[in-house]
């Protein structure tokens, strides 16, 4: 049963082999028998979960449910959720018990999903380890020496683990990909703008986007379904209708024309990984894809141009963690700056410090044009290299991440190297395209993922790349040795 | 040395919507603290700012009201600064592209003249929330029901050279913002309050000197002595031999002085960058011919209507159209006597503002109401009454004793005019004050006045005054 895919399990529930509070139970008793194993949950929230399943089951007996209507989910704990303490992965929000529902958990609600609890993740959402997390680091279920990837990497390991069928994540720049890659999974960036960033703890509020962690292309569609659409409460979401995602998934891939990137391929890729992603792209020409070579020549600005406009949206965003009106406060401030420096210095990790003092010098007065103002200019660029090559191509594959999964502790002290483990999604964001990460091979026995880049809106497309290679290949079937 | 003094002032406005500039809290004044904030304004994590149309609408306005060009683009900044009242650690506010810029406005100067006043542009922010210092011992309380009121900030050019010009200046815009009805101008409550950048330099020297804020002024005649204050202040200096400091200072109103709040080298490096979380506000043409058409009569075109229409000298149009609600009692007033604009103008100018004034009362709250006062000037205008009994009747009307023909039938204030009863009167007079009598005759016209109180007194002042100066002097000739 844990195998099963979403889809799988919406047959069963609808067709009464199963009913959700049964499901739903089978879960939580795993979560609780070997989430020691991944520390892939912050909350486990079994009250609240048999409690939706018993109403899915209602809704189900009563003929009105939906596709997803009783189908347990993992939720990333950047989601706000109403009466549930949502951390952020972070000491500062240890004691917040949210009082609203983000619009994505608002969304799940509705279709009669059921919260199995709040997946551990990088600190406010920065990390590419989810070693930087108040509640500990994520272990990788193919191999728990190493790292699940971030920043979703709790949602990665669950769902890899199968202690929920599928998660959400959100991805500033890889934090649903770069995991989905290391923990073969198939894990969705939307366009952003099209999924409601209305009560995700913003990180780098230009770049964030909330998407589906699932174990196929079809899950993503199912899920990307109900979460995407237009939020009156966020200015940048699209008003723009919300296509069936599921629509084309059987489109035939003959005539696609894929580009790969001749900067992706250069260097700085891990050889074992080189080989599968090779093989994953002769599996696209054999379905009679053509295969063009572009040019992103700016490729190499993107890591630069991002840890500054990432840290500096940050340095701005976490100011209103402050000790004042929720979250972490020092015992005893002596004044108010005591307060603030205190409560802040006490409650924040390191890697967000170094963020906050990264972006709070590229803001200050006598950089700002140097640093902020350059990286919007080199964003620009980015976006205009995707925009020429999607003038000539349909989707743009590449690898995800440039190595496997590495070992816990590795790269924790060498903030650089770990940013570069982000090399091949960040542009993504600083384009705000759709990217998609999904499993294409194994590489001494650890998963690589294909990276599929598609243009603005086009999930649909994208998902129809990956659901075809899904149909071909069978690197998304497999699971961790030893898993039980 | 002679000095010549150079103002500039940012003044704050209220927006008059109904709900915040971000959320959809409501901006009444008054309520219990943090019940009008609800999660955006509270800043919890995740929740995100939309703008308000109508604030952005108001904007507009004023920019078209002021001549200015309003931007078809204009974008959202961050001013970031930590402090318990800002509950995000940052005001959303426009640096870089505002959404008015380049306006004008006139001022009349006491010598009677017109000079323009630069408005260099006008921005939407948002309001911080309070913090209440007293109410907690060893404590501070923060009431965020303010947090998120939208405001307007027009900020001018450095083109005043005297605390009057301010003050007139602030008088203008404040009298503006009420014609268009985006704010509702109280300044008890905060809704208009204004930082003043004062500099003085040499009469003959071209450069600005170094300039002193001065943080939130809100009143007009705190505006006169905060500024008046600070120039002698910085005069002293000079004089002295010492240099000013940019810095900025606070108006001490209870000790008629300003103090030093931080100087330049303290001030706060506020990071502002484009909020990543709104949108830019794009206005099209067809927009701004919309905000365009729908602007009210402005204070100046309202004073010329006034001057071609109700026959008024400029000086009475001037004031008669300084603040909205005036101007608006001053046409009901005028309806209600059916067009008597002279005695309408004459007696708001003289018995209904020094009324307003000794009572400390708004226009908005008279207790005569514009169609009661008509009707007296009406009876007026009739000589059912004089100007001299009409204040008799102003009075018990002020006292809610009704209209002014209950209150003349009931204290029998109608007027004499019938000639037979008043000779009747003068020559009993006459008859018994013949000493007087004769000195008039011998040319000692002042005792004129003695026979009009005479029978003033005797007919309780009713009698047609001019029919008595008539008759009299007829009867006095002998």
């Amino acid at each position: 049963m844990f195998e099963k895919t979403v889809s799988e399990l919406a047959d069963d529930l609808q067709n009464k082999v199963i009913s959700s509070v049964e499901l739903t139970q089978a879960y939580l008793d795993r979560i609780q028998q070997l989430d020691g194993n991944y520390n892939s949950y912050i909350t486990i929230t079994p009250e609240l979960a048999l409690q939706q399943a018993k109403l899915a089951d209602e809704r189900i007996a009563a003929g009105n449910a939906e596709i997803l209507t009783g189908i347990p989910l993992a939720q990333k704990d950047i989601f706000c959720t109403n009466g549930v303490k949502t951390s952020c992965g972070s000491k500062m929000l240890d004691n917040f018990i949210a009082p609203y529902d983000a619009t994505v958990i608002h969304k799940f609600h509705q279709a009669g999903t059921v919260m199995l609890g709040k997946t551990n993740m990088d600190e406010f959402a920065m990390g590419s380890s989810n070693e930087t997390s108040f509640y500990g680091a994520v272990k990788n279920p193919w191999n728990t020496e190493t790292v699940p990837g971030g920043s979703s990497g709790g949602s990665a390991a669950a769902v890899a683990a199968h202690l929920a069928p599928a998660a959400t994540g959100t991805d500033t720049g890889g934090s649903i990909r770069q995991p989905a890659a290391l923990c073969n999974l198939t894990g969705l960036k939307p366009t952003y703008g099209r999924v409601s960033r209305y009560g995700m703890i913003a990180f780098a509020s230009s770049l964030d986007q909330a998407g589906p962690m699932t174990r196929t292309a079809k899950d993503a569609a199912i899920l990307l379904n109900a979460m995407a659409g237009f939020d009156e409460k966020d200015s940048t979401c699209a008003n723009k209708a919300v296509p069936d995602y599921t629509a084309e998934l059987n489109n035939s891939l003959a005539g696609l024309k894929i580009g790969l990137p001749k900067e992706y391929f250069e260097k700085g890729m891990d050889a074992e990984v080189a080989k599968s992603i090779e093989e994953a792209i002769d599996v696209y020409k054999k379905a009679g894809a053509e295969i063009i070579e572009v040019s992103l020549p700016n490729s190499s600005l993107s890591v630069p141009a991002y840890y500054v406009v990432a840290p500096a949206e940050c340095s701005s965003n976490l100011s209103r963690f402050d000790g004042v009106r929720f979250g972490y406060r020092c015992e005893n401030p002596a004044d108010l700056e005591d307060l603030y420096k205190r409560s802040r210095g006490e409650a924040f990790g390191d890697e967000v410090k170094r963020r906050i003092m990264i972006g709070t010098y590229a803001l200050s007065s006598g950089f700002y044009d140097a640093y902020y103002i350059k990286a919007q200019k080199i964003r620009q660029l980015i976006s205009q290299d995707f925009k020429e090559a999607f003038e000539k191509v349909d989707v743009i594959m590449g690898p995800t991440t440039p190595t496997t999964a590495f070992k816990i502790g590795e790269k924790s002290n060498d903030p650089v190297t770990m940013y570069l483990s982000d090399i091949y999604t960040i542009a993504v964001n600083l384009a705000g395209l759709p990217g998609m990460s999904i499993p294409a091979g194994l590489a001494n026995n650890m998963p690589v993922g294909l990276q599929i880049i598609g243009n603005y809106f086009d999930e649909s497309r994208l998902l129809n790349v990956a659901h075809q290679f899904q149909t071909l290949t069978d690197w998304h079937t497999k699971s961790p040795e030893g898993l039980r | 040395m002679e000095w010549e003094v150079v103002i500039g002032l940012e003044i704050h406005a209220q927006l008059a919507t109904k709900s915040k500039i971000f959320s959809g809290a409501s901006t009444a004044y008054g309520a219990k603290p943090n019940t009008q904030a609800c999660a955006v304004d509270l800043g919890l994590p995740g929740v995100l700012p939309v703008v308000n149309k109508e604030a952005v609408a108001m904007g507009a306005k004023f920019g078209l009201a002021v001549g200015a060009q309003v931007a078809k683009r204009s974008v959202f900044d961050r001013k970031n600064y930590f402090y318990p009242d800002s509950p995000k650690g940052y005001q959303i506010s426009q640096l870089y592209f505002p959404i008015v810029e380049h306006g004008s406005i006139d001022i009349e100067l006491e010598n009677g003249k017109t000079k323009t006043i630069g408005i260099t542009r006008a921005h939407l922010e948002e309001d911080a929330g309070k913090s209440l210092h007293e109410d907690f011992e060893g404590m501070t309380g923060i009431d965020l029901n303010r947090a998120g009121t939208p405001l307007i900030e027009i900020v001018s050019e450095p083109d005043m050279r005297s605390a009057k010009e301010a003050v007139a200046y602030m008088r203008k815009i404040h009298s503006l913002v009420q014609y268009l009805e985006i704010c509702d101008g109280n300044m008890q409550e905060g809704s208009f309050r204004c930082d003043a950048n004062i500099s003085v330099r040499p009469v003959d020297q071209k450069e600005f000197g170094t300039r002193a804020e001065i943080k939130n002024i809100n009143s007009f005649r705190f505006v006169e002595k905060a500024i008046n204050h600070e120039i002698e202040r910085q005069i002293n200096i000079i004089e002295d031999g010492g240099k000013i400091v940019q810095e900025t200072r606070l108006y001490d109103a209870d000790k008629d002085e300003t103090r030093s709040m931080r100087s330049k080298e303290n001030e706060n490096d506020y990071r502002y960058f484009p909020d990543p979380d709104l949108l830019p506000i794009e206005l099209d043409d067809d927009y701004i011919q919309t905000i365009k058409d729908t602007l009210p009569e402005l204070p100046h075109e309202k004073k010329q209507r006034f001057i071609a229409e109700h026959g008024l000298n400029s000086i009475d149009a001037d004031v008669l159209t300084a603040q909205k609600s005036i101007s608006d009692f001053f046409e009901a007033t005028v309806k209600a006597s059916d067009g008597e604009a002279k005695l309408s103008a004459n007696w708001m100018q003289g018995e209904v503002m020094s009324a307003l004034n000794k009572n400390n009362i708004d226009i908005n709250n008279c207790p005569i109401s514009p169609e009661l006062l008509g009707g007296m000037i009406k009876r007026i205008a009739d000589k059912t009454i004089s100007g001299k009994i009409a204040k008799t009747v102003f009075e018990a009307m002020w006292n809610n004793e009704g209209s002014a023909d209950e209150i003349i039938e009931k204290k029998g204030l109608k007027q004499v005019t019938d000639t037979g009863l008043i000779e009747k009167v003068i020559d009993e007079i006459i008859a018994n004050n013949a000493g007087q009598v004769e000195q008039y005759r011998n040319g000692k016209e002042q005792v004129f006045g003695f026979f009009v109180g005479q029978t003033m007194k005797a007919t309780q002042g009713k009698a047609n005054p001019q029919q008595v100066n008539e008759i009299l002097k007829a009867k006095l000739k002998g």
